[in-house]
């Protein structure tokens, strides 16, 4: 379960990143952040932002248009 | 990962000021802080603009063929005698500013401001300033002004350097 709840629907490149750094920049270390994203883009935009910033992806899943991705702050 | 032991930089120097052309230096200005990189830009002739508080920025019809838009389901682009008419610029930048807005893409502004809260490094060319006859009062807070050697220094200690 999400600690916070970002909705980056409707938001195109590089605004889902944009929004999702900001909000894990209030978060607490280990607080899991949810985004709703409708960005096809977003998929492996979060993937490489993960991997560069070293915040884990604990999931990334599709339901047709909608994309939603977790990401644990470390 | 990139963490206090490994930190990256880039630095982009800014060389265009049309509408068009301010998305990919402000885009990767913004998304590189965002990943914890140190950015810094470098705004020299047209790109100078972009520090300019009041920005009205335009896209150019005129003989630009790859510009196609979305048009009934095809792509159009503009032919070259109907660009050069008055008003083409106008309406072609309040099409495509209009065309933006509905695909949730971020305005100039918008990201010139994320990339200012994201502490990038701002540097107006003192030689275009001259050039052009701009005043600091004329940009924007938070800039600084500097030269070829400014940017020299600044990107031999960058892990990306970009001429967009």
């Amino acid at each position: 379960m999400a600690d916070q709840v970002l909705d980056a629907k409707g938001l195109n490149c590089p605004l889902p990143i944009l929004r999702a750094k900001k909000a894990l920049k209030d978060m607490s270390t280990g607080a899991v952040l949810e985004i709703i994203a409708t960005d096809p883009g977003a998929v492996k935009d979060f993937q490489a932002f993960c991997r560069t910033t070293g915040n884990e992806l604990v999931s990334s899943a599709e339901d047709g248009d909608i994309y939603t991705f977790e990401i644990r702050k470390t | 990962m990139l963490d206090d032991s490994n930190a990256k930089s880039m630095s982009i120097i800014v060389t265009k000021g049309t509408l068009d052309w301010a998305y990919p230096p402000f885009i990767l200005a913004t998304t590189a802080a965002a990943m914890g990189l140190e950015v810094t830009m470098f705004y020299t002739f047209y790109g100078l603009g972009l520090l300019k508080k009041d920005l009205n920025l335009k896209i150019n019809p005129l003989g630009n063929s790859s510009m196609e838009m979305p048009m009934a389901g095809g792509h159009m682009a503009m032919p070259n005698i109907v660009a050069a008419m008055p008003g083409a610029t106008a309406l072609t930048s309040a099409m495509m500013k209009n065309m933006m807005k509905k695909k949730g893409i971020a305005t100039i502004e918008e990201l010139r401001d994320l990339a200012i809260e994201a502490d990038v490094n701002m540097i107006a060319c003192q030689m275009t300033m001259d050039l052009f006859e701009y005043k600091p009062e004329d940009m924007i807070d938070g800039i600084s002004l500097g030269g070829a050697a400014t940017w020299v220094e600044a990107a031999t200690g960058c892990d990306i350097n970009l001429y967009i």
